[in-house]
Parts: C-alpha cells; structure tokens; sequence
C-alpha cells in the first residue's frame, strides 16, 4: 500500500494543464511535417506551415496554442493499491486546475449552468473520468477539450446489421457536416461497441493515442487506415479551403457489446492535439 | 499578398475575390456572441451604435488574458456562424465592410454582402499565437463588462486573412472542396 497525498496532486494539475495547453508533442511535430509533405493545395501547404509556426510560437513565449484552452477533462488512472491522504481527490483536482488556467493566463470558458449560463471564472469544475488499476500509481492526464471541434461530435446506434460499412458511412457523414467548424486536419476519435456512453468515452479515449500510432488489433488497424484514406478524398483540406489533409489521423477504440447494438461515436481533436500526462 | 489599410471602402471590398490572400492593417473592433447581441438590440431599440462600423471590419475572437508584457492573449478566430442572426442587420444598415472569422455563413448574410459589398475573411482557427503577435495594440471601446466578450478596437500590422466568401458570393469553401474531392 502506498500513501499518496492529494495536496501533491495539486501542483502536477496545474503543470499539465498549461504544458498541454502551450506544447504539442514529438508526434505532432511529425504529422505536420507529413501533412506538409503530402498536401497538394497551396493554401492548405500555406495553413499547415502557419500552423507549424503558431506551434512553434506558442512554445517558446509559453502561451496559449489556441485561445480555446477548453474545458479540461481528465482521465485518472488510480492504481488500487494506493490509499489517498490529505483530502478529496477531484477538490484536489480542480484546485489544480484553478491554478493552472490562472497562472498560465488561459481562458476561462466553464459554466456554472448549461442554462444560466455564468462563467466559473477560473475553468472549474473539469469533467474527471476516473479508473481503477493494478498497481501502486496515479496517472493523471489533462486533455483540455475546445467547443469548435467537441459541437460536431456525436453517437449514433447503429443496426447491428449495418455492420463496418454502416460505420463507415457515419463517420464520412460526420466529417462532411463537421467542414470547417473542426479547425481541421484533425485527429477523428472513433469508439465501436459497448454502449451509449462507453462508445462516447472511447472515441474521447482514441484521441489520446499518439498520432501515427495504430491500434494494436489488426482488423482495426486497418479499418483506422481505410477511414483515414476515405476522409482525405472527401477533399476538405486544411481550415476546409480544399485539399488532400482533412485529418492528420484517425484512432479507433473497441469496447465488447450486446448482441442487439453497434454502438458508434465520433469526437473531433482539431489539429491543436492537446494533452499531458503525469505519474505521481 | 494583397495588403488593404483599414478604414476600406465599396470599390477595395469588391475588388477582392474569394481565394485572395490579405494582410490587414490599420484597426478592426473585436465582438462576438454577447456584444453582437447587444448592438442588434440597441438598433432595434433606435439607438446608436457605441462605435462606427462604416467601412470597418468586424473580427469574431475571444482572446486568452494578456500576460505581463504582452498585448493579448492566443486571438484566433471563432465560428462566425453564431453571428448570423445579427450580422445582416449591421451590413445593411451601418455598413459593415468585413468581417474576418472562421466557418460558413448563412445565405441571409451572403446576401447582405452582395448588395451592401461587404468581404467575409478567415482566419486560421486555432493559430492564436501566431495571429496574436500581429495585434500591436488592443484597447476596449465598448461594453466593458462583458470582459473578453467587450469590444476592442485593435491596431494591427499586416495580420494575415484569407477571402473566404467575396461580394459576388462566391465561397472558397464550396469551391475549394470540389476542387480536391476524390469521392
Ligand atoms: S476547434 Fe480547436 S483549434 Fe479550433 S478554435 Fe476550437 S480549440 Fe481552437
């Protein structure tokens, strides 16, 4: 058993919630210069080198890559062998994120009501999905989500009978409506299976997979593959001013299902692939 | 690279066509859900405007705060489309000449456009540092305490933009898309 103290947490949040937001990663780096590569438009080559500089930018004065620093979500890995001292963990949390959207000068963009609609004034509270593991850790990782790409996201439950082409289908119809409203390239988090709200939960969790990254099981993989081939003849293109890079990538998650569903959903990453990652 | 000094008139804004890379200099007012919403209000209630829109452009952000030493925050554009019901109403009867953000307009807009010669430029959403570094100077005009939603009046220096829909209509979106598509 090992003792963590949620006080510690406290100042790790609050690093994460700025590194995402002002620094994008090794990975990003290298889609964009593929992206570069690969784009045939001259606008779009023109968007993705300006997109390359604002990373650039962004990193070195330390400031926001976008002023759409999102509502941060937080994905928690709790190791069940570890005992948490010094108070509640999620107060601890959004202390953190208090913090870290003050000192990092990022916007504030929560409200207390979906209906009243007042601004918290300083991000909180963040949306916190928390899972039991093996293990003596707690992981955390920040992945502040912005609205432009999170409103053209959605579910649908498809007839098992619709099968990968009735997937398919959806995902293309997703990414047309979606245009320009995604920042695009972008990453497209896809979930299959489970249920209504595993599948939204999965497409999320897909986004956190490292661009250029495939998924592990083979028929996935190349159902990732065939989706990114189909999204980038839609010819969209950066910012949706045509061209070859609609997405920089495409993540599928799978989760075991029911024998009546197929579930599917999409969740949009704009090309300001943002998230990080501790272990205390 | 066109470059146009703000205030611009008629004979500039339809010279431009959808496609044209700009740089912008001079000063834009910044407003977006909440200051659209009010100036569409005091219009219809017969008042004036707090600033004078004619042959100004309009641009739709929210920045990030300023941190010490700098101007402003990350200032890209946001989706122009929440603006819609309110920017017809500004085009026609205070003669907004631009308006830079990012997204699709509506026909209703579109059509303002035509008729008043109103250029509709994109930003690249989400490229905040960059387009930040362009803004030399922001000072707030009107509504403030609406906070990042007030109104700002930016002096800008070569701040970079893309025509997206010019004066005859014609959408860089629509065009460039078919342009590439393989499906
Ligand atoms: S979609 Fe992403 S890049 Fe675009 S404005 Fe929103 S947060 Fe920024």
């Amino acid at each position: 058993m090992k003792e963590i103290n949620v006080q510690d947490v406290i100042p790790v949040v609050e690093r994460l919630c700025i590194e995402s937001c002002t620094l994008l990663g090794e990975d990003w780096w290298q889609a964009i210069d593929q992206a570069i590569a690969r784009e045939e438009s001259t606008i779009g080559r023109d968007i993705l080198s300006q997109l390359k500089e604002n990373a650039r930018l962004a990193a070195t004065t330390s400031s926001a890559i976008c002023q759409d620093t999102g509502i941060a979500v937080i994905f928690v890995e709790l190791g069940q062998d570890v005992r948490l001292t010094g108070g509640n963990l999620y107060d601890a949390i959004n202390e953190g994120v208090r913090r870290g959207y003050t000192k990092g000068y990022l916007r504030k963009s929560v409200l207390n009501d979906p209906l009243i609609r007042k601004n918290t004034g300083d991000n909180t509270p963040a949306i916190i999905h928390t899972h039991i593991v093996n293990g003596d850790f707690l992981k955390i990782t920040v992945a502040p989500k912005g609205a432009g790409s999170e409103n053209v996201s959605g579910v649908k439950m498809l007839k098992p009978s619709e099968g990968v082409e009735g997937i398919k289908r959806y995902v293309l119809q997703m990414v047309e409506e979606a245009g320009g409203n995604t920042c695009p390239p972008t990453l497209v988090g896809v979930g299959i299976g489970g249920d209504l709200e595993e599948v939204a939960l999965l497409a999320k969790k897909a986004l956190l997979r490292p661009l250029l990254q495939r998924h592990p099981l083979p028929h996935i993989a190349q159902l990732e593959e065939e989706l990114l081939t189909m999204i980038n003849k839609t010819g969209i293109g950066p910012q949706a001013l045509g061209g070859r890079i609609t997405a920089l990538d495409v993540h599928i998650e799978v989760y075991p299902t029911h024998i009546a569903c197929l579930p599917v959903a999409v969740n949009f990453q704009c090309h300001a692939v943002r998230h990080a990652e501790a272990v205390l | 690279m066109i470059k146009i000094t703000t205030p611009i008139d008629e004979a500039t804004a339809r010279s431009l066509k959808a496609g044209d890379q700009v740089l912008i200099n001079g000063i834009i007012y910044t407003g977006r859900d909440a200051a659209h919403k009010r100036m569409f209000d005091a219009l219809k209630a017969g008042q004036e405007l707090p600033v004078d829109l004619r042959d100004q452009i309009i641009y739709y952000v929210g920045p990030c705060p300023a941190k010490p030493g700098q101007v402003i925050g990350a200032a890209g554009p946001t989706t122009s489309g929440r603006m819609d019901a309110y920017t017809p109403t500004l085009i026609r009867e205070k003669y907004l000449r631009g308006m830079i953000g990012k997204g699709g307009r509506s026909p209703e807009v579109i059509k303002a456009m035509r008729d008043i010669g109103t250029v509709y430029f994109l930003a690249i959403g989400g490229a905040g540092a960059l387009l930040a570094q362009r803004i030399k100077k922001a000072t707030v005009v009107a509504y403030e305490d609406l906070g990042p939603e007030a109104i700002y009046c930016l002096v800008v220096e070569d701040f970079p933009v893309i025509v997206g829909i010019d004066c005859q209509g014609n959408n860089l979106y629509t065009i460039g898309r078919s342009q590439y598509r393989q499906l």
